[in-house]
């Protein structure tokens, strides 16, 4: 019956990580880009929703619906003004210029709102659980893994329902053809790092009403996003949300069988599929 | 025209003069620890160490290509395997660096393994979540302290070669010889690195690596093996790595796995002193290091403001100045200290032909 619980958690946990990693996914998708900064910048989104919610006095969820224009603003302001400009067929630059933010924004806020570990207050949904059969789930783990099934499928249809998806899948497959058709890719790009940035701020209300955050917890957070991502195959957002799933379980129940082996045993997850599956389980499924 | 007229010669004016001063300055390196104080035989030895672990890291992404963030690994396990070896099979610290460099060695074949499935930004992450898998493990080294780390043994300190030589040679405490010892090891280490590297790019293969980082394809076509040279710079280096790391904690004196396994002290310093000073020549981490130096003296009561200024210095560099602080330099002045571009002179020296190797 213990197993049942670590799986069923572990699954609700992958929802989480799913998050992490769905911007990660698009933005990549679109522009072959990885930002080191990524989870320094749900980290920025998470201290975003608790100011708001200690000044405004809002709950969580309002405090993120706020947040999540100012963080388009700001992921669209970093791609036009920085990313734009190293984006091109060297990948060197675009890894040193994100991993330099990475470690600028850890240490700005670590300069804002000092090391100590933080929470963003959820209330009675806090402690609220369900019973389902023989396990007994928390709410908001539960409307975690809702939410990351919603944001993918609502990524999903923006990709492929939408005049800006088509746009997008167009810039992704021949920038130069796209731009010859009227679109802009430099401006695609500051859309799709915006519309990224939102998601980030829906995994931030999750990170930081589900357990404590300080600013040094940024790069953990890009590792397992980074680990859904290859899992599912580099491109597939299902297989983004199924890597996130692989990665909680693991996670969940290595920490069932030594509490100290809970990370490992979620590296070990992706080091095994790494080397079954060196493309992913559901590889290129768009794009 | 005869062929034997002509030469192929990488040397300059400037290269030769870079040369003499270099001499003069190992002869005055060395003697260093006849005039000067402790504290600052302690900073040559941070400067050495972090200009050896930039110039491997320049080695695998200025000419490798492979930007790896995961080199903590081999500076932890290597620092790590000289601590087990001391503490559990009594071998001396000094063998030890060869002890670390090895298991660097051995422990970058999986590595890579790994790694070179992924291509490009992910194989940077790929390394990063090797080095986390290392270091997550090691901490369940219970033989070396586990996760709170350990100290090096009274014995293994105090008795480490050399040391008592140095003590009546120098009338020092024993504190104070391990840190000549370790800075004189450091100083070793860092010329073999930069004339190992030098070396290394003026053979053959060393062509063949600035070929690929100058064109993969038109590399291929002449009969490059790019997996090849993927996996020689990524071993040479994680060797290198390793033995610096183990001269680092071997002068700390103490371990944990988060020192060891630090991203921002062995991967994203190294980064930035490479990044800042230039990319893809061996005169850029030296200038970059110089740089890391003074701004980490003048900075040192800043705490986080020193590492914000360092990382918008990275990407200002980035997005203004890709060639890095050197790359100015020698831009402005056509300056080589250590030129690798090979001219065909003629031996009477009126014709100079530069025929390859386009800087980058």
């Amino acid at each position: 019956m213990i197993w049942i619980d670590t799986i069923v958690q572990g699954i609700l946990l992958g929802g989480l990580y799913a998050l992490f990693a769905l911007g990660l996914s698009l933005v990549f998708g679109i522009m072959r880009l990885v930002n080191l900064a990524h989870g320094d910048l749900i980290v920025l989104a998470a201290y975003l929703i608790l100011v708001l919610v200690t000044l405004l006095g809002l709950g969580p969820f309002m405090a993120a619906l706020l947040a999540a224009p100012i963080m388009f603003g700001i992921g669209w302001a970093l791609q036009r003004l920085v990313l734009n400009r190293v984006l091109g067929p060297d990948i060197l630059p675009p890894l040193l210029v994100t991993f330099g933010l990475s470690v600028l924004l850890q240490n700005a806020l670590q300069e804002a709102f000092s090391a100590d570990s933080r929470r963003i207050p959820a209330g009675w949904l806090e402690t609220s659980s369900v019973s389902l059969g023989p396990v007994s789930l928390g709410l908001m783990p539960l409307l975690t893994f809702a939410s990351a099934i919603l944001v993918t499928l609502a990524l999903q249809w923006l990709f492929y329902r939408t005049a800006l998806g088509r746009a997008f899948r167009a810039t992704s497959d021949d920038p130069t053809t796209a731009s010859l058709m009227g679109v802009k890719p430099e401006a695609i790009f500051a859309k799709a790092t915006g519309i990224a940035m939102v998601v980030v701020t829906i995994a931030a209300l999750y990170l930081g009403t589900r357990a404590n955050f300080d600013p040094t917890i940024g790069p953990a957070r890009l590792i397992y996003a980074f680990e859904a991502v290859i899992i599912g195959g580099l491109g597939s957002l299902w297989g983004t949300l199924a890597g996130g799933v692989i990665i909680g379980v693991a996670q969940t129940v290595g920490a069932q069988i030594n509490p100290e082996w809970q990370i490992l045993a979620g590296h070990v997850a992706f080091l095994v599929v790494l080397l079954v599956r060196p493309r992913g389980l559901f590889p290129r499924a768009f794009d | 025209m005869a062929r034997s007229s002509y030469k192929v010669t990488t040397r300059t004016g400037a290269s030769q003069i870079a040369a003499l001063v270099a001499a003069v300055l190992l002869v005055a390196a060395i003697a260093l620890p006849t005039f000067a104080s402790r504290s600052l035989i302690q900073d040559m030895f941070f400067i050495l160490t972090m200009l050896t672990l930039a110039q491997f890291w320049n080695l695998l992404a200025g000419y490798g290509g492979l930007v790896s963030v995961g080199q903590q690994a081999f500076v932890g396990f290597g620092a790590y395997m000289l601590f087990g070896g001391a503490i559990l099979w009594g071998v001396d610290p000094v063998a030890g660096l060869l002890l670390a460099g090895v298991a660097a060695l051995v422990l970058a074949v999986p590595t890579a393994f790994f790694a070179f499935r992924l291509h490009g930004a992910y194989f940077a992450i790929g390394t990063w979540v090797v080095a986390e898998v290392v270091r997550l493990s090691v901490a369940q080294w219970k033989a070396v302290g586990g996760g709170t780390g350990t100290s090096l043994p009274r014995d293994a300190r105090d008795l480490m070669w050399g040391v008592q030589w140095i003590e009546s040679a120098f009338e020092v405490r024993s504190s104070e010889a391990r840190d000549i010892l370790t800075y004189w090891l450091a100083l070793a280490l860092t010329v073999a690195t930069i004339g190992g590297v030098y070396w290394f790019l003026r053979t053959k293969r060393g062509l063949a690596l600035a070929a690929l980082r100058d064109n993969v394809e038109a590399a291929r076509s002449v009969g490059v093996d790019s997996e090849r040279m993927k996996w020689i710079v990524f071993l040479v280096a994680a060797f290198g790595t390793g033995i610096a790391g183990a001269l680092i904690f071997l002068q700390n004196g103490r371990i944990s796995p988060d020192s060891a396994f630090s991203v921002i002290d062995w991967t994203a310093f190294v980064i930035f002193i490479v990044v800042i000073g230039g990319i893809g020549t061996i005169e850029g981490p030296i200038v970059g290091v110089l740089v890391f130096f003074a701004l980490q003296t003048l900075l040192a009561d800043y705490g986080s403001w020193y590492l914000m200024i360092l990382g918008a210095l990275g990407i200002a560099v980035m997005l203004f100045s890709p060639g890095g602080l050197w790359g100015i330099i020698s831009d402005r002045t056509g300056l080589r200290l250590f030129p690798i571009q090979r001219r065909l002179e003629r031996r009477d020296g009126l014709q100079q032909k530069e025929v390859e190797e386009e800087r980058p």
